[in-house]
């Protein structure tokens, strides 16, 4: 009976951290996904270039003011593209040249980033292809896609003419081959997406490029490998981790101050369970002195109890890992965007509920040390007596 | 003179104190005891005299302040508390006044309990002979149910059972009766009696019973800390009960 409601309390417990835990993390990597949506992982730029950690969360805007005295380029930038490419932690590596400009459609007039891509590896960093809310990804000679945000303030759609001209007189006249929607109205409005050779000739970049995009298997490792890569080959390098600094300051703040709830709950769950098995010890006075008249060992002794707190901490995480799951079921039916889909998708991980049962028992057999050193210390002749 | 391996238990100038210092109070002066093999003997005195502690010491769950206590020809005075406990569990089995069964297990759950705790994980044998022992004591058609769904002296036959079960030398019972009708502990004492007429196992009863201590091989009597008298019953009181 006793055993049955601390195993709810623990349950209790076990299903708020997961809660919280897999709501944190859905919301993180929700959070992080659209910012990364209209961003490399890594941004390699010429070594000139040095980037201070910026408030600004694009680095685009960063290189395009840099790039208004003089575009520079990356030497040797095919060798460098196929060694990264054989990095294992490197997903993907898109070569870019990218410098401002002008879009012009009849008496539209707009300041834009002309931005020159390999589209089958530049996907591969930013998915622009699923993003498009119209046409195709073709960036064929003479095609250009643009965001809907330009094409909003151009009055352009699929299939119109637009002109591209730089500040030094180069010029060319593209048709819109596709809409995107990167979800940054800034980036909607500013990229300008042609083929890397197009944009060569309009930058006056011929056969170089002035930034390489990285995407990563590990998100998290874009600081140390943007480390490495600077180090090795002298290039700029930024992860997203710097130039979103404060966002990523933010999340971190936001992780840790969960930790020391989850930290919390979890000692209070440690109380519990050590409580109820020192009144266990108490009640069981004369079940532990028969056990020790029978021979039983104070080792013994002390690994029931502490067998029991675990079988607890163990129970206890299961309930709490199944409760966890309806409360998060609930939570996607409640929490929905505007249209009615899902605002983002979470689940229990099968690792979360692992880590919660580990430890949870783990707790479990850890608060039942000192009812355990009791029960094992108990006098038998004392015990059975009273 | 018997052989010395005939002695399950020897006590020599056994003292216990409780407390120390100003405080201290010693409970038994010098107590000498031999028990043989196969010996039925019932320990009487006053309430208060030290028939418990004497039976605790006996029973390794306490150790004597001073003196020399053999079990099996083992001295107890040699052995840490985990050659205690061994010894405890192999060669001795304890009734106490309350069964102490716990309640959650069945009858016979409770009864191989010993054998578990000596063998550390449950075996079909071990519940067989658990079984034969529940028979033996008149349960054999209540082995599986929960102990606190029994009568006070089947939970007792139950306890005897579970006391009997590792084949001890010597069986301590310390009011074995004391919580019976005189129907019951008649049944339980005789109960006793006859394994210790089958098994030649040694048992030393303390009563306050003189109707049970009559009925016994031996009667050693202690008051205030001493053994006073140490005989066989009065033969007249033998065919009385
Ligand atoms: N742990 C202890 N500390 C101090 N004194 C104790 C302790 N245990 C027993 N005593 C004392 O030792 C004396 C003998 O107690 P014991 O329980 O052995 O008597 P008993 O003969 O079994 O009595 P009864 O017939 O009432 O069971 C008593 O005066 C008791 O108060
Ligand atoms: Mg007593």
């Amino acid at each position: 009976m006793q055993s049955l409601l601390i195993i709810v309390g623990v349950g209790v417990g076990v299903a708020v951290i997961v809660f919280m835990s897999a709501l944190l993390s859905g919301l993180q990597a929700n959070l992080i996904k659209r910012t990364l949506s209209s961003q490399a992982h890594i941004t390699l730029l010429p070594p000139e270039e040095i980037a201070r950690p910026q408030q600004a969360t694009d680095a685009t805007a960063l290189r395009l003011q840099k790039q208004a005295q003089r575009l520079r380029a990356i030497d040797q930038w095919q060798t460098l593209r196929d060694r990264l490419e054989t990095w294992p932690e490197i997903a993907a590596v898109s070569p870019l040249a990218a410098g401002p400009a002008f879009a012009v459609r009849g008496e539209a007039n707009k300041a834009i980033t002309v931005v020159g891509i390999e589209p089958e590896r530049y996907n591969r960093v930013i998915s622009l292809a699923e993003r498009l809310t119209a046409g195709q990804l073709r960036l064929g000679a003479g095609e250009v896609v643009i965001g809907i945000e330009l094409a909003r303030d151009l009055g352009a759609e699929v299939g119109d003419k637009l002109r591209l001209s730089t500040a030094d007189g180069r010029s060319d006249t593209l048709t819109v081959t596709g809409l995107f929607d990167l979800g940054n109205k800034g980036v909607n409005a500013r990229n300008v997406y042609v083929g890397l050779r197009a944009a060569q000739s309009l930058l006056d970049l011929v056969g170089g490029v002035s930034s390489i995009d990285l995407a990563l298997h590990d998100l998290d490792l874009a600081e140390q490998l943007a480390r490495r890569i600077a180090g090795e080959t002298g290039l700029t390098a930024d992860s997203w981790i710097k130039t979103n600094a404060q966002f990523v300051t933010a999340l971190t703040s936001q992780r840790v101050s969960s930790n020391v709830i989850r930290f919390f709950i979890a000692l209070s769950v440690a109380f519990g369970i050590a409580s109820v098995l020192v009144v266990s010890v108490i009640q069981r006075g004369k079940e532990i002195g028969i056990l020790r008249a029978m021979g039983a060992t104070q080792a013994q002794m002390r690994r029931i109890f502490l067998l029991q707190g675990g079988i607890v901490g163990f129970f206890g995480s299961l309930l709490g890992s199944a409760l966890a799951w309806s409360f998060l079921m609930l939570w996607q039916l409640l929490a929905r965007n505007p249209d009615g889909t899902p605002m983002f998708v979470i689940g229990v991980e099968p690792g979360l509920v692992a880590l919660a049962a580990g430890g949870a028992s783990l707790v479990g057999i850890l608060s039942a040390l000192l009812p355990a050193r009791r029960a094992a210390q108990l006098d038998p002749v004392v015990a059975i007596r009273g | 003179m018997a052989e010395p391996d005939d002695r399950v238990l020897h006590l020599a100038g056994i003292r216990k104190s409780y407390g120390s210092g100003e405080v201290e109070s010693e409970i038994l002066h010098g107590i000498d005891l031999t028990l043989r093999r196969g010996e039925f003997a019932a320990l009487i005195g006053p309430s208060g005299s030290g028939k418990s502690t004497l039976l605790n010491l006996i029973g390794l769950l306490d150790r004597p302040t001073n003196g020399q206590l053999h079990i099996d020809g083992e001295d107890s005075g040699q052995l840490d508390d985990t050659g205690l406990t061994r010894l405890r569990g192999q060669r001795i089995g304890f009734v106490f006044q309350h069964h102490h069964l716990i309640p959650a297990f069945t009858a016979e759950e409770n009864v191989a309990m010993p054998l578990l705790v000596a063998r550390g994980r449950p075996d079909a044998e071990m519940f067989a002979r658990a079984g034969r022992l529940l028979d033996q004591v008149g349960l054999a058609d209540r082995k599986q149910h929960l102990a606190n769904r029994l009568s006070g002296g089947q939970q007792q036959r139950v306890a005897i059972a579970r006391a009997l079960v590792t084949n001890p030398s010597l069986v301590l019972a310390d009011e074995p009766t004391g919580n019976l009708d005189t129907h019951s502990a008649d049944d339980v004492f005789a109960l006793l009696r006859d394994f210790n007429r089958r098994q030649h196992t040694t048992f030393l009863i303390v009563t306050h019973d003189p109707r049970l201590a009559a009925r016994c091989d031996r009667i050693v009597e202690l008051v205030d800390g001493r053994i006073v008298a140490d005989r066989p019953p009065p033969a007249a009181r033998d065919t009385a009960g």
